[in-house]
């Protein structure tokens, strides 16, 4: 371990270093593929085929990235700040409240431009309460931030689920589920977006969150990058020790980043419920709050990579859910295997490869070091 | 009498349902006090149920199953400790991912092998861990009071709620009777003064993981052929983190964590019993908030309000040698 290592240059550590992790968890979920007696090769065109090959396909990714961009800032903005937030699923979940509210009542009488964006304030601000209670918690308390929000998704889990088979649901009806919103809460579909590039949207439920995702991601990056208070969240993640000799209130600095963090899990409710839908079913967040821990993993927490690692589980989901059709030992429970491999790989093992490549960058930089020194003394004599 | 025979019956349930959240929980217990935390008991422990309820059908032997469980439990520990502990990768983040991969690969491989959704066939009885009566059980059922209680209770079990149990006291006397308990305890608090003395803080805290593992596929042994009879999807639903939360609750102590367990059992088994049945006074209460309430406890109690539950100090922190 004594040997210096080079520093690596950017682009193999933003770039080539996530592109050797993802692309080990993909061989090895590879591996589960042949154990199930099918062709990884087929199954991989399959699934790009599925998830890119029609209007329908494009749609269905975008729309399953919608929800994983914003769960992935939500972890993003957390680990920022060196707060780990796997609350995301029971915040996204319990926002959906917030959505629900406003598109059953407000939906009735005021058009979807109206309701947007107050449904917006509602579900950022119930996510954003439900992981007050963590953070404060964490702050004041020092009990650990993970623990507590596993214990709160479980908790909001509980909630809904006695919510939705109770008040919540219309009376006569069997399904765990709100009445349909009136057209007030609809939000419209981006079928003229993907017209646009000559793809044509039929039943796709891609809709206007999507954009309001992309406005979340370049939100949380001027947030973090260009604020003060984003460098405080940065400052605290890095040390909290010269946080704290700086002047940075810690309390303060956890909660709003916790509260942030849930506000943007929250937002993540409105896609399938005021953009598909259009009513509030029981386990609409779907594991995409735990996606997300993997999409701000292997977007290195950055919104960029954040975004385009959400098109890269969208892509998994959708094209998943192809696959399935034409190869039935592969339901979508693969893309849980490959989520759990990519948050394996691209987090817990980040720095496996980091030595191996470090050296060979030190060897690379040596021995061009050393033909130009040759050159030198070549020219010397 | 019949009151009698009805708490009877509940805490008979109580045992047997908390017989895998203390398996999972002491297992744990072994990792935490490492200085390993493990948010991935869910995923050993379902993976366990897996091999296990996977191995029985092709056997038709329950210890077969059993060693299968144990063995596919300790491969999981053994890849969260090559990413926690030689490459010092975050030991959350590394749990996260196997509980991911476990309940990905049971659906996927259970599918292709099995064809039947996702789960495994049903187990015969000579597959399975079979209730065990007691000597004497039948003999002693006509003594007041006692005979019960010995019927009822104690006796009728699968031989791996018995083991469930007498685990807590062997795990008392490993971790504070045994030079190994004590160094494991030493590595979870200070590792350096246990590198200092010349034990390697890798080595132990790789065998903390695989006594995690053991246990942890005890448990899903349990689940898939003791409990239920064969494996079914996801069918380990939280109780991994529930035997985290009872550590926690515990303060990381063995005899205590069989106190929580058995709490949390019961919570679980009133909350079965009690569905439908209004109570006096409360009237119905909701089977949800009886599936919550381990979670709020232990908020709770995180909260700093029933005490205040201090880890071990070393926790979650990857081991760096001084140079």
């Amino acid at each position: 371990m004594s040997q210096p290592f080079a520093k690596l240059p950017a682009w193999a550590d933003y770039g080539l270093l996530p592109l050797i992790n993802l692309i080990v968890a993909f061989l090895v979920a590879g591996l589960v593929v042949l154990l199930v007696g099918e062709s990884p090769i087929d199954a991989a065109v399959l699934m790009v085929k599925g998830a890119f090959g029609s209007g329908d396909g494009v749609g269905y990714t975008l729309y399953y990235a919608t929800n994983f961009i914003f769960t992935g800032l939500c972890v993003a903005v957390a680990f920022h700040c060196g707060l780990f937030n796997i609350g995301g699923e029971g915040q996204a979940y319990i926002g959906g409240l917030g959505v629900s509210l406003v598109g059953l009542w407000l939906g009735n009488f005021l058009p979807w431009w109206l309701t947007f964006p107050l449904a917006i304030l509602a579900s950022a601000l119930v996510g954003a309460l439900w992981a007050l209670i963590p953070a404060w918690l964490q702050a004041k308390r020092g009990s650990h931030v993970v623990i507590t929000t596993i214990m709160f998704n479980f908790i909001a889990a509980s909630i809904m689920v006695y919510l939705l088979v109770g008040v919540l649901k219309p009376a006569g009806s069997q399904a765990p589920e709100t009445r349909v919103f009136a057209e007030g809460g609809q939000l419209p579909g981006l079928g003229w977006l993907l017209n646009l590039v000559g793809l044509s949207m039929r039943s796709a439920p891609l809709n206007v969150s999507f954009l309001l995702a992309l406005v979340a991601a370049f939100l949380v990056w001027v947030l973090i990058w260009r604020t003060k208070l984003g460098y405080e969240i940065r400052t605290m993640g890095f040390s909290p020790k010269a946080a704290r000799y700086a002047g940075i209130s810690e309390l303060r600095i956890i909660i709003i980043t916790m509260m942030i963090s849930g506000a943007l899990a929250g937002m993540m409710a409105l896609n399938p419920i005021m953009g598909a839908q259009h009513r509030m079913q029981l386990d609409f967040v779907a594991g995409a709050g735990f996606v997300g821990i993997a999409v701000a993993l292997m977007g290195r927490s950055h919104p960029a990579g954040i975004v385009l690692a959400a098109i890269l589980f969208g892509m998994l989901y959708q094209g998943g859910a192809e696959i399935a059709f034409d190869m039935p030992n592969i339901s979508r429970d693969m893309i849980v295997i490959i989520q759990g491999l990519v948050i394996l790989f691209a987090g817990a093992l980040e720095h496996m490869f980091r030595p191996s490549l470090q050296r060979i960058f030190y060897r690379l930089g040596r021995a061009k070091n050393r033909t130009a020194a040759a050159v030198i003394a070549g020219g010397n004599q | 009498m019949d009151s009698f025979t009805t708490i009877l019956q509940l805490f008979d349930s109580t045992i047997r349902l908390s017989a895998p959240l203390l398996l999972a929980c002491l297992a744990g217990l072994y990792s935490e006090r490492a200085g390993i935390f493990d948010i991935g008991l869910e995923g050993k422990m379902l993976a366990g149920a897996f091999a296990a309820g996977a191995v029985a059908t092709w056997s038709g032997s329950a210890y077969l199953a059993l060693l299968a469980a144990v063995l596919v439990s300790v491969a999981l520990g053994l890849v969260h400790g090559f990413a926690s502990i030689t490459h010092r990768g975050n030991q959350i983040v590394s749990g996260v991912a196997i509980n991911f991969i476990a309940a990905g690969t049971t659906v996927i491989l259970g599918q292709a092998w099995f064809s039947q959704g996702g789960r495994t066939p049903s187990l015969p009885n000579a597959a399975r861990f079979n209730p065990i009566n007691l000597p004497g059980a039948e003999a002693m059922r006509g003594v007041p009071v006692v005979g019960p209680l010995y019927y009822e209770l104690i006796s009728g079990h699968s031989i791996l709620v018995y083991l469930a149990f007498l685990l807590v006291p062997f795990t008392w006397w490993v971790l504070y009777r045994t030079r190994f308990g004590l160094r494991l305890r030493a590595v979870g608090e200070n590792p350096a003064a246990v590198d200092t003395a010349g034990i390697s803080v890798p080595w132990l805290r790789y065998r903390a993981v695989i006594c995690c593992g053991v246990l942890c596929g005890i448990a899903g042994a349990y689940l898939a052929t003791a409990q239920g009879a064969g494996f079914v999807k996801d069918m380990t639903a939280g109780k991994g983190y529930i035997a985290l939360a009872a550590l926690i609750f515990a303060k990381w102590r063995p005899v205590q964590a069989m106190f929580a367990c058995l709490l949390f059992g019961f919570l679980d088994a009133v909350g079965i019993r009690m569905q439908g049945h209004p109570l006096p006074i409360i009237g119905e209460v909701p089977v949800q908030f009886m599936q919550a309430l381990p979670y709020i406890l232990t908020v709770v109690l995180l909260a700093g309000f029933i005490g205040k539950a201090i880890p071990p100090k070393a926790g979650g922190v990857a081991y760096v040698k001084e140079r």
